[in-house]
């Protein structure tokens, strides 16, 4: 599978002109991206950086020495008429990556390559707001968007396999914040390269001519295209006997169907030779360190560890281990006392709903991950009533208290604290049983439901006070 | 043959001298120049644009003290292949006849933010491919000192303005010895900075590994003082060198003690005219009269120069003009099309000249798959052969010392129907390109006649060596009068 996948760098692969979408056709540009004469390009780092970090968390090795080659080929919206990309020593090579299916069975996926290119620009056939137009308009606002290729091996065996590796790349690159990796803005696109190895009856092998399947950017379309021309391949060979023709496809999303766009002619020819306007590029130690440490553990690593060291669900720690900063902000509120599973609940069911209303992120909270192990302790000790956790973290999002006020003050300061003084408790009980004697002959005529009734009376005749010791004392009194 | 007498200065100090000294205002030596190019250049045709009313704007300014800087007043012309955010960049092509850059060169930056005063833009062989600015779609430029003679290339156009005094410095751009072959023909001062040295940024690509922007004067200093001001590192150019800032001026006068001239054995070949050979050698002479040194050293892949050269260029070539297409850019035919295809190859098709066609086709070949090898591939080790023999060379002596060109300048014409012969113009120069190192060309002599043609030496140093390289050809410049000689133009 080949897979183009766009880097969220600030700037352009070869320009300071601004990377983005949007916008009216043609304002993301600049004299570089539009290619005019004597313009240079100037390599972006951070976008080499980018590229190595998803190029480790493949498991590749990373080329240290690598050059930019042109790619020719004319084509309107590639304004120089050549691409500048990597040819013969791509920046990342010979990856290898446990690919794991809903069944909980596991692939390991070869990465033979992923090299950087800069993306070309786009041709409209209508007019913006939908006119029909007798000739094509060329918007280069997405040229020169630094593009990641990443080939696999042929080690994908069907449409599932395709696009759980897709998925999981897409966490990938989310998780280690170098693409936004959007299908619908075809920030990832995918292109399967399709051929089956058929076995007849006398054991003969009949390999089908591989087809490429071009530019397929939802999970779904690339589970069913693949699947689609398994089965087409299958029955082309079965009905005629014939192992088909290399070529290009597309997908037809109204019939289901793949199609053919072009026949390959003979591999085409574009001329690469190394760019003379930029400069190799020297991968050094220190270099490269510094990324392995950006990449730091990766989902799949911090999924296992919380499952199997902390004792966490799948789910859950799938939740917390997808997102870096969802994950570092839970081991911080760990690092500072909280029981996992405990500050878990908490982050998922609390935290996430409440960062909804910001930026969906809880490390942008108001909140950190101090207040949150200050929670759970409470939580734990019963001084704070699990149901009092969302009250708490409100209040402490919007005025968040200084360093010198505890989460306990504040929770004080509101009310939540519960009290644990069992004098208090069996006054509370006793003033209650006194003014309504009903629910006690009840509970005395054998309804227990009406256990349940007094425990509500009492809780609510005093503030703050325990619900479980409550119900122990009563039970005791009962008894 | 007569020194000019007009009362205003035509080398470039001469003119920030009198500038600064207020002998003369920078309006008044503006107007003189401008005087001179409306006189001349309709025969020379050095100029392919003029701005006389920008330039005479910016003299205003330099008068009233509002535009300063160390060359305030001077008044400088730029090879049209050099993108100013003013006026039209057209490489002397149908191509890019109406181009106008939004943006400024590097070096146009520079200029500026060091006073200069624009004049215009002058002539090229189309897209710098060439060797006697016959490739035009201008026309040719002719040779000042005999105006039915070329004015060599690609620069021709710089050279002969700075040869006519239609300006006081100039800007060329050097591949393959486009500033000092057309220096040698026209008797003036031409520098190829070392690879690197200067920033490309907006200048408009013919060959990215072999181009260098470089300056024309009527003296050495002149050379130096334009390369203060284009010198040094550039982010928008990975290829050009951060290196710590230089005062090329400095010292320039103080004669080098033992100073060691290399003459390598592989230039002195069959083809150079007598004439030429006999200045050369006076000019070795004259160095071992001024105490020099004269080693014998050996550049034994010379010979795969030319060829070397004529592969690496078109391929480099082929890829940077593939961007004129006709649909961003530049000419577009105005003939019915049926696809895409067909607008690509007749808006290329009428956009460029022969020559540049005969490169492209060249380039476009050679790296081709199954060829990539056997040319490009191979012409890379060469290249790296050639930076050895230099290496090497540059152990036993300081500069190498060679005639700029086998012949003086040619009839218009002559060559224009040979392109192997008009290659062949530059056997001396290529080798400094494909190496990445620095040279010169500054006049030695003059052909006997009644029209006298000037003759050019080269001097070529070591990457980075441009201190020692100037400071060397001074050393001739101060012990001769040939930098003096003017052409008879009145």
């Amino acid at each position: 599978m080949e897979i183009h996948v766009q880097l969220a760098t600030h700037s352009k692969m070869f320009t300071g002109a601004r990377n983005g979408f949007g916008g009216e056709p043609n304002t993301q540009v600049d004299p570089v991206v539009l290619g005019l004469p004597g313009t240079l390009p100037v390599m972006n780092r951070r976008a080499v950086e980018y590229a190595m970090m998803v190029g480790l968390a493949l498991g590749c090795k990373i080329a240290r020495h690598t050059k930019w080659d042109r790619k020719s080929y004319y084509y309107p919206d590639l304004p120089k008429n050549y691409q500048i990309s990597q040819y013969d020593l791509p920046l990342c090579y010979e990856g290898q990556f446990e690919l794991t299916l809903k069944d909980g069975s596991t692939r390991t996926v070869r990465i033979r390559r992923a090299h950087l290119e800069e993306d070309a620009g786009k041709l409209l056939h209508e007019a913006p707001g939908g006119y029909p137009i007798d000739y094509s308009i060329v918007d280069l606002n997405r040229a020169g968007t630094p593009l990641l290729e990443i080939v696999t091996e042929p080690d994908l065996a069907s449409g599932e396999e395709v696009a759980a590796f897709g998925q999981e790349l897409q966490k990938i690159v989310q998780f280690l914040g170098v693409s936004e990796a959007q299908m619908q803005m075809g920030h990832m696109r995918f292109e399967p390269n399709i051929n089956v190895h058929i076995t007849d009856a006398s054991g003969q092998v009949h390999k089908t001519a591989i087809t490429e399947i071009k530019n397929l950017n939802s999970f779904s379309v690339l589970q069913r295209a693949t699947d689609y021309e398994i089965q087409r391949q299958i029955h082309h060979w079965i009905e005629t006997g014939d192992l088909g023709r290399k070529c290009t496809m597309g997908w037809d999303e109204s019939t289901g169907t793949t199609f053919v766009q072009r026949e390959k002619e003979e591999a085409h020819d574009y001329r690469y030779f190394p760019d003379p306007d930029l400069m190799p590029v020297e991968v050094s130690d220190a270099w490269l360190d510094e990324i392995r440490r950006q990449v730091g553990e990766l989902p799949a690593a911090r999924r296992a560890r919380y499952v199997q060291q902390l004792g966490l669900s799948p789910a859950d720690a799938a939740t917390l281990a997808g997102d870096r900063r969802t994950g570092d902000y839970y081991e911080q509120a760990l690092a500072a006392g909280a029981d996992p599973k405990r500050a878990a609940n908490l982050l998922i069911n609390v935290l996430m709903q409440l960062a909804k209303q910001g930026t969906g992120n809880v490390a942008d909270l108001a909140i950190t991950p101090r207040r949150l192990a200050d929670v759970a302790i409470l939580i734990d000790q019963n001084k704070l009533a699990a149901s009092s956790a969302l009250p708490l973290f409100e209040n402490l999002q919007q005025s968040p208290p200084g360093d010198d006020v505890t989460t306990e003050q504040r929770a004080g300061e509101l009310g939540l604290i519960q009290s644990s003084d069992t004098s208090a408790i069996d006054a509370a009980i006793d003033a209650v049983i006194a003014q309504n004697p009903k629910p006690l002959q009840d509970f005395k005529a054998g309804k227990q439901q009406a256990l349940g009734a007094l425990t509500g009376m009492i809780m609510r005749s005093a503030k703050g006070l325990n619900p479980k010791l409550v119900q122990e004392r009563l039970r005791e009194r009962l008894g | 043959m007569r020194q000019e007498v007009s009362g205003f200065p035509d080398t470039l100090l001469g003119a920030r001298d009198a500038i600064r000294s207020k002998q003369v205002s920078a309006v008044e030596l503006t107007r003189h120049v401008l005087a001179r190019i409306e006189k001349l250049d309709p025969v020379l045709r050095a100029y392919n644009s003029i701005d006389a009313d920008r330039a005479l704007e910016q003299a205003r300014l330099v008068d009233e003290g509002k535009r300063t800087g160390p060359l305030a007043g001077v008044p400088i012309a730029l090879k049209d292949n050099i993108c100013t955010s003013w006026g039209t960049t057209t490489c002397s092509s149908r191509m890019l006849a109406n181009f106008r850059s939004p943006y400024d060169a590097t070096i146009v930056r520079k200029l500026d933010e060091a006073g200069v005063v624009f004049l215009g833009k002058t002539n090229l062989d189309e897209f710098a491919m060439g060797s006697s600015t016959e490739n035009s779609v201008n026309g040719p430029t002719r040779n000042p000192w005999d105006t039915n003679r070329v004015s060599g290339g690609s620069s021709g156009g710089s050279a002969a303005a700075m040869a006519a005094s239609m300006c006081c410095g100039a800007i060329g751009s050097d591949t393959g010895g486009s500033i000092r072959q057309p220096a040698g023909l026209c008797g003036v001062v031409g520098l190829k900075p070392t690879y690197g040295r200067v920033s490309r940024y907006g200048l408009v690509a013919f060959a990215s590994s072999l181009d260098q922007i470089g300056p024309f004067g009527w003296t050495v200093a002149d050379c130096a003082a334009l390369l203060n001001v284009l010198a040094g590192g550039d982010p928008r150019d990975s290829t050009c060198v951060n290196q710590p800032p230089e005062d090329f001026l400095a010292e320039l006068d103080q004669p080098i003690q033992g100073l060691r001239i290399g003459i390598a054995r592989e230039f002195d070949q069959e083809g150079v005219d007598p004439q030429v050979k006999a200045a050369v050698d006076a000019a070795v002479a004259q160095y071992r009269a001024l105490g020099a040194q004269i080693v014998d050293v050996s550049l034994p892949h010379t010979e795969y120069g030319i060829a070397a050269y004529y592969i690496i260029a078109p391929c480099e070539a082929s890829s940077n003009l593939a961007r004129y297409d006709g649909v961003h850019f530049g000419h577009r035919t105005k003939e019915p099309v049926r696809d895409i295809i067909e607008l690509f190859s007749k808006s290329r098709a009428e956009g460029f000249g022969a020559e540049v066609k005969r490169r492209i086709m060249i380039g476009t070949y050679a790296l081709s798959s199954g060829y990539y090898d056997a040319y490009y591939l191979r012409a890379l080790k060469v290249r790296r052969l050639i930076r050895n023999d230099f290496e090497a060379a540059f152990k036993s002596c300081d500069v190498i010392l060679s005639p700029t060109t086998p012949t003086p300048a040619f009839a218009i014409g002559e060559k224009t129907g040979d392109p192997l012969a008009m290659y062949l113009t530059d056997v001396f120069t290529v080798t400094c390109n494909i190496a990445g190192i620095c040279g010169i060309s500054l006049p030695c002599g003059f052909t006997s006649g009644d029209k006298p043609l000037p003759i050019g030496l080269q001097l070529l140093g070591p990457a980075f060596g441009e201190r020692t390289l100037l400071r060397a050809a001074r050393m001739y410049e101060q012990a001769t009068d040939w930098h003096r000689r003017r052409p008879p133009l009145a």
